[in-house]
């Protein structure tokens, strides 16, 4: 085929970047997102996009962003497309750049630089702190420049149900739902790109956006592909906590000098500007003089963890700490950091150009995701992955600013990947044997079940009681006994999902019918991370255990793929070995 | 602070032919909450205040950071962002309302397409000539990238439409928030490739001119966007250009 039809479902940075590259190549692409791709999850991202441009002087290179990197993920990530991702990352930046995207200058007009969590380098590129939003909308723009040449077509307000996959076990389409009518379609494509994002809502509060529920690539485990590195969860140490979500707070204000701090005595009820610098702990300062509030996410947040539950200390009782910008003048703050402070403003009510802000850590990202293997393609023939939603760039932690080019680094491989395997290897012409009209039956008959269930559960309380224990046991610090009990509790939650009511019946933009969908492909991803967390028994990264303190490379120095075991309704795990072909592992000390 | 109630009326509408109807709730309240909160809690217990069980309100929402533009809606008789309408700073009863001027598809959910259909026919984009490897963009002075980045931060939340008279069927008005977006690729060095064919697109039904300079926008604009600022400039950069037309034709 010359110009094959290719569905990415998706719209943030790695489905655009994915889009983008298809359309520039003669490909069509039909994109499917649940909301205008404007509004997709990559423009809550704040502080900034890394690559090393060695604009500062300091000799900077893509071999150490590379190191970094590999460093910063506890050595889990298979190395040869992290390289790849470092190399092409100033490539990247500069195309961004010729985008229109507003990235802060330099007085002689050149691209500024940030410092960011674990490196010494400033290496990362930034639009203000709302670096995301932008770089979304530059390529938005770009999608819809190719839209009105009838290059992309685009389905939005339309939801991923599964893929459509043949006898052969060849993906031939998807099937997925109008979010509006209700309806159930199938489209078919010579290959698809799921490009789904994070999964946060699993653990009910995070600062993830409302459609991070992972539900695709639920659904596409439970069909036969491999989910890699579930376990690995990250919370990032700076979050405001809230009564619908944890908001951000991006760790470019620790970049700009941002200090964290709690006060040295128990249930201190002093303003905190009127206490003195000896009467302040500095933590990360003391214990990492090197790196100091910029050590990685996962060791940030486990300071912060050790500081508020095994000290005793935080803020007037509560379990928080300083993030403290005061110190530095209104103007950088303002041409720096505005985007981030004005959500504190708004949401918290305090200025934080003059009041510390109280911060506590959140879950925020997950390093694993769909597997793939080093272009991008998933196990079933046909599906290609990129962004949050596979697992191939970060390891066992990923570093500030390493998703927003990891997103577009995947999509443009995974767009001409695509295009390339349709026009090689596709089947359109060949019969599907009804693998389509099946799909939709399947798909509709688990519709018609649930809108006929009349039972007593509402979805949102057993959502709300999946969060709270995923929270619990399944992010900083993890128990084996915890971990046996939270599956034990997810079992019980599907239990009780059979039990479900809907109070919402109506076949129209409803909107609690589409959750209720969503929630069952949680609760079946939720076990895959919590089993696999229960499997590792040792620290790496952003997985840490007290039982097993140490990092154990003879053991655990490999890939966790689960597969769905239908019969059993669970998962099955297999472990993989890491290419770490090009730097030897080391013990990793901050 | 203990059993206190926030009180809500939400105007409902089952679909886009359907009439619309309030319902009124009472829900406990909880330190932070916001409009979306509300609306959570509503979802876990969809029982209004008399005690009739009802159905969970729809509504658009995504990012609840004020900065994906999805959950704008009329609070209180404003058109605003509902993640970032704190309960303890709203007069009660809340008032909950879609936006006006956009049909509505369920509740206090709207069709938006307008702006998205509005940014195409300004061609709002940097023609770039590919994506391969053509080296860095152009210099660019300080002073530039802090005028342009205000006008990128743009979130297509479409308030300052509704809240502008001029923004009605009768006009076709395209509203502040595209004419803005004309003024950000006009004054980029490689988007002024474009500039001609944004400004034509301006003129005509439902183009510029149609703009009053009742100034709603400016004030309702979550982001704080100078728009009418955009508009002048842009005003200008029409008037010029249609002297021009006139003169090369």
């Amino acid at each position: 085929m010359a110009n094959p039809n290719i569905i990415v479902v998706g719209g943030g940075l790695a489905g655009l970047s994915a889009t983008i590259k298809i359309a520039e190549a003669g490909g069509h692409v039909d994109l499917f997102s649940i909301v205008p791709v404007k509004r997709s999850h990559s423009v809550c991202a704040q502080g900034g996009i890394n690559a090393a441009k060695n604009l500062k002087g300091e000799g900077d290179t893509p071999w150490q962003h590379f190191d970094d990197t590999i460093y910063g993920g506890d050595f889990l990530a298979n190395q040869p497309p992290v390289k790849e991702m470092c190399e092409a990352a100033p490539a990247i930046i500069d195309l961004l750049d010729r985008m229109g995207v507003p990235f802060n200058r330099t007085p002689e007009g050149l691209l500024d630089f940030r410092r960011f969590g674990g490196t010494l380098y400033h290496r990362t590129a930034f639009a203000g702190a709302t670096t995301g939003q932008q770089l979304l909308y530059a390529l938005d723009e770009q999608v819809r420049r190719y839209e009105s040449e009838g290059r992309v077509r685009k389905h939005e307000t339309w939801e991923f149900l599964s893929g459509v996959i043949d006898h052969t076990g060849v993906c031939r389409g998807i099937c997925a739902i109008d979010l509006r009518s209700m309806e159930v379609h199938t489209f078919p494509a010579e290959a698809v790109i799921m490009a789904t994002g994070g999964i946060g809502a699993i653990f009910g509060k995070s600062t993830n956006s409302v459609v991070c529920t992972g539900s695709a690539q639920s659904a596409l485990y439970q069909q036969g592909a491999f989910y890699a590195n579930g376990e690995f969860i990250q919370v990032h140490p700076t979050s405001i906590p809230g009564d619908d979500k944890l908001r951000l707070m991006s760790e470019s204000a620790r970049g700009e000098g941002g200090r964290v701090w709690v006060p040295r005595t128990q249930g201190d009820k002093r303003d905190p500007k009127s206490i003195p610098e000896s009467e302040r702990w500095y933590f990360l300062e003391e214990w990492y003089p090197k790196y100091g509030n910029l050590v990685p996410r996962d060791v940030a947040t486990r300071a912060i963890h050790k500081v508020v539950y095994e000290h005793n200390l935080g803020i007037d009782g509560q379990p928080m700490v300083y993030l403290d910008l005061t110190h530095i003048d209104r103007a950088t703050l303002d041409r720096k950091l505005e985007g981030i402070l004005e959500i504190y403003e708004k949401f918290v009510g305090d200025d934080p150009r003059t009041t510390p802000m109280k911060i506590f850590p959140g879950m925020h990202y997950t390093m694993g995701g769909l597997w793939v293997d080093f272009k991008q393609a998933t196990n079933i023939p046909g599906i290609f992955a990129c962004g949050e939603c596979e697992y191939g760039y970060h390891g066992a932690n990923r570093l500030g600013a390493n998703s927003l080019v990891s997103c577009i680094f995947g999509g443009f491989v995974a767009g001409p990947q695509a295009l390339a395997y349709a026009r090689n290897n596709a089947k359109s012409g060949a019969s599907a044997n009804g693998a389509f009209d099946s799909e939709r039956k399947r798909q509709e008959e688990i519709n018609s079940r649930l809108m006929s269930s009349d039972g007593t559960e509402n979805p949102f309380k057993i959502w709300r009681e999946l969060g709270e224990i995923m929270t619990k046991n399944v992010t900083v610090i993890r128990y084996n006994d915890a971990l046996a009990k939270t599956d034990e509790k997810i079992v019980e939650l599907l239990e009780r999902y059979q039990r479900i009511n809907l109070s919402d019946k109506e076949m129209w933009a409803n909107t609690s019918f589409v959750f209720t969908r969503q929630l069952y492909n949680m609760l079946q991803l939720a076990r895959v991370i919590t089993q696999g967390a229960a499997m590792r028994n040792e620290s790496r990264g952003a997985h840490y255990k007290p039982e097993f303190p140490e990092r154990d490379d003879v053991n655990f120095l490999k890939t966790t793929k689960a597969y769905f075991a239908p019969d059993a309704d669970e998962p099955r795990f297999e472990f993989e070995p890491v290419d770490t072909s090009l730097i030897k592992p080391r013990p990793r000390k901050y | 602070m203990a059993n206190r109630t926030v009180i809500i009326k939400i105007k409902r509408q089952t679909s886009p032919e359907s009439k619309p109807y309030w319902e009124e709730f009472a829900l406990p309240w909880k330190p932070g909450m916001n409009v979306i909160s509300a609306m959570m809690d509503i979802a876990a217990n969809p029982v209004t205040r008399s005690g009739k069980p009802t159905r969970p309100i729809t509504y658009d929402s995504n990012c609840l950071e004020e900065v994906c533009g999805s959950c704008a809606m009329r609070i209180n008789g404003r058109a605003r962002m509902a993640c970032s309408a704190l309960i303890d700073k709203l007069d009660q009863p809340i008032t909950l309302e879609p936006l006006s001027k956009f049909p509505v598809v369920r509740d206090l959910a709207v069709d938006r397409s307008v702006l998205f259909e509005n940014l195409k026919a300004v061609k709002a984009w940097v023609p770039v000539d590919g994506t391969y490897d053509l080296g860095p963009g152009p210099r660019q002075t300080q002073r530039h990238q802090e005028d342009a980045y205000p006008l990128s931060r743009c979130i297509s939340c479409c308030c300052c439409m509704e809240v502008c008279p001029q923004f009605n069927d009768k006009t076709n008005f395209v509203g502040a928030a595209t004419i803005a977006q004309v003024r950000l690729f006009n004054t980029h060095p490689t988007g002024a490739a474009l500039k001609e064919d944004r400004l034509h697109a301006l003129m005509g039904d439902g183009g510029i001119q149609e703009c009053g300079y009742a100034q709603n926008c400016v004030e309702v604009c979550p982001k704080d966007i100078p728009l009418t600022d955009a508009i002048s400039e842009v005003s200008g950069q029409v008037m010029r250009q249609a002297i021009k037309d006139i003169f090369t034709r």
